[in-house]
């Protein structure tokens, strides 16, 4: 670490500490309630807030281009849309409000929770983080440059699937259309 | 530690204080001028009786609505009952600290200006949704499904309408496209005059405001997503719909109208005191001159109906939005304006 502080600075650096493990404990708490809810809308306001902290963890690393885009289109678009199924999805039935807790969900939900733990830890662990020797910066024409220069390809590749994903949702809506030609139940 | 408080952070807590009591304010004086002018163009004096022309009738109506019992229905998700309220004026309050009153009169001048201000904007609609669902009541349910339609349609034609700005001026950043302003004015180029128009209609819509409200038409859904609000709880819903169209004629005369700049022949490009204040008695002139014509539009026309809103979106401002933002693309890589 070879980062010289104006020591007038100091009391910004503690600010910065405690946002984060603000921002930390918002995103593992809405985690928590998005996995743990009984109410499918509870838990998709669990992850609305889970985003939201994920989205101030990038604030606190100083990448505010990337901070809005994941509020405006995860919380503004993509959240909205699922509240927007669940709403018009016919209600749960009582079997499905109170699930039981079988062994076998039980052991499969442990296992890839270990899994993933192991996983990432090890990944965690083992890198040897190091401090940037110079600021990082996350500004909007450094993504942007990205985006058009070194990762145009990729960036093409993304909006292809999007693109499939859409032709394959217009292509469901429609065979469900002839399905129930009154369009109801 | 001899500097605990640095002057940075000072400046920051007196300016949100200064913000948040801005909307507050804006607010109070927007209802009351919303009923005096809906009066004056039904032909009557709107409210007349609580002090010299009525004008108390807001701070009366607020003590009123602060005095009453928050009720909450038998059946609603009481957390999310009363979560919806903060969550529908906070962020339209806290977009506010990128807004340029003046020169040196803005909170925080982030590169991400506009989309600062169009991220929070979002959400609202969760804000909308969140409302209506946990009231557990149907009109208010329907309220929320078409205030989601609605602004996530909306939504489109107001960002490619600001994008033509955001492309000419190359930056987010409100200072930037203030000064790319100066003398020169976005609306009246023909591409900005087209966006203009797009980003008004659409701003329209994105604060529910009548010929577009729907998501609380009075006639069909009773209130629609604030049915069953009551006190401040409902102060509150009002109070983010005001701070809302505040925002979005902000935003109007920041990208469009020139920001804190005067006609070319009044400017004041100082950061002196008394420059400063020509310059937010400007920014505030052009402000409030598009939220009357907002209201004026409100008392004047009917209701939409909403197969007829999501057409004219889908199938009119969107298509002319995005041919706008490609005339716009071929011009500013032919003249390049600097």
């Amino acid at each position: 670490m070879n980062f010289t502080f104006d020591p007038a600075l100091s009391p910004y650096i503690y600010f910065a500490d405690l946002a984060f493990v603000g921002f930390a404990a918002v995103a593992l708490f809405g985690g928590v309630v998005a996995v743990g809810a009984r109410r499918l809308i509870h838990a998709v306001l669990g992850l609305v807030t889970s985003l939201v902290g994920v989205a101030g963890l990038y604030v606190y690393l100083g990448t505010h281009f990337i901070a809005a885009m994941q509020i405006l289109i995860y919380v503004g678009a993509v959240s909205i849309s699922i509240t927007f199924a669940v709403m018009l999805a016919r209600p749960p039935s009582e079997a499905e409000k109170d699930p039981r807790l079988a062994p076998g969900k039980l052991v499969a939900g442990a296992t890839v929770a270990l899994f993933s733990a192991a996983v990432l830890g090890a990944v965690v662990l083992g890198y040897p983080w190091e401090a940037e020797p110079t600021r990082v910066e996350g500004t909007i024409f450094q993504v942007g440059e990205g985006l058009l220069t070194r990762y145009a390809f990729v960036f093409e590749l993304i909006s292809l699937v999007l693109l499939v994903a859409i032709v394959g949702s217009v292509v469901l809506a429609r065979r469900g259309r002839g399905r129930h030609p009154t369009g109801g139940e | 530690m001899s500097n605990a408080l640095p002057p940075d952070l000072i400046r920051l807590v007196v300016s949100l204080a200064v913000v948040v009591g801005f909307a507050f304010a804006n607010a109070a004086v927007l209802v009351l001028v919303e009923r005096k002018v809906c009066g004056h163009i039904q032909r009557r004096p709107g409210p007349f009786e609580v002090g010299p022309h009525g004008l108390l009738q807001t701070a009366i109506d607020g003590l009123k609505l602060m005095g009453k019992q928050i009720l909450v229905p038998d059946n609603a998700d009481t957390k999310l009952f009363r979560l919806a309220p903060i969550l529908s004026f906070v962020p339209p309050i806290a977009a506010l600290i990128v807004v340029p009153f003046a020169k040196v009169l803005q909170v925080r001048d982030l590169d991400i200006g506009v989309l600062f201000i169009l991220s929070l904007a979002a959400v609202n609609v969760l804000a909308i949704l969140v409302a209506g669902w946990s009231s557990a009541n149907k009109y208010s349910l329907f309220g929320a499904i078409r205030a989601v339609a609605q602004n996530v349609a909306y939504e489109i034609p107001l960002l490619l309408s600001l994008l033509v700005v955001v492309m000419w001026v190359g930056s987010f950043r409100m200072s930037d496209i203030v000064a790319a302003q100066d003398g020169f004015w976005f609306v009246f180029t023909p591409m900005g005059f087209v966006a203009f128009l797009i980003y008004f209609v659409t701003g329209l819509a994105e604060t529910n405001r009548a010929p577009f409200d729907l998501p609380e038409a009075e006639s069909e859904l009773t209130a629609g997503f604030h049915t069953e609000y009551a006190g401040m709880g409902f102060g509150l819903f009002f109070l983010g719909e005001y701070t809302n169209m505040l925002l979005m004629a902000a935003i109007a005369t920041t990208c469009f109208l020139g920001g804190w700049n005067g006609p070319w022949f009044l400017a004041v490009s100082g950061t002196g005191v008394v420059a400063t204040l020509i310059q937010l008695c400007w920014f505030l002139v052009k402000v409030y001159g598009i939220i009357l014509v907002m209201v004026w539009i409100r008392w004047t026309f009917p209701r939409v109906r909403f197969d007829q809103l999501l057409n004219f979106c889908w199938k009119v401002l969107i298509p002319i939005s995005m041919a706008n933002l490609v005339a716009t693309a071929v011009v500013a890589k032919l003249v390049p304006l600097g």
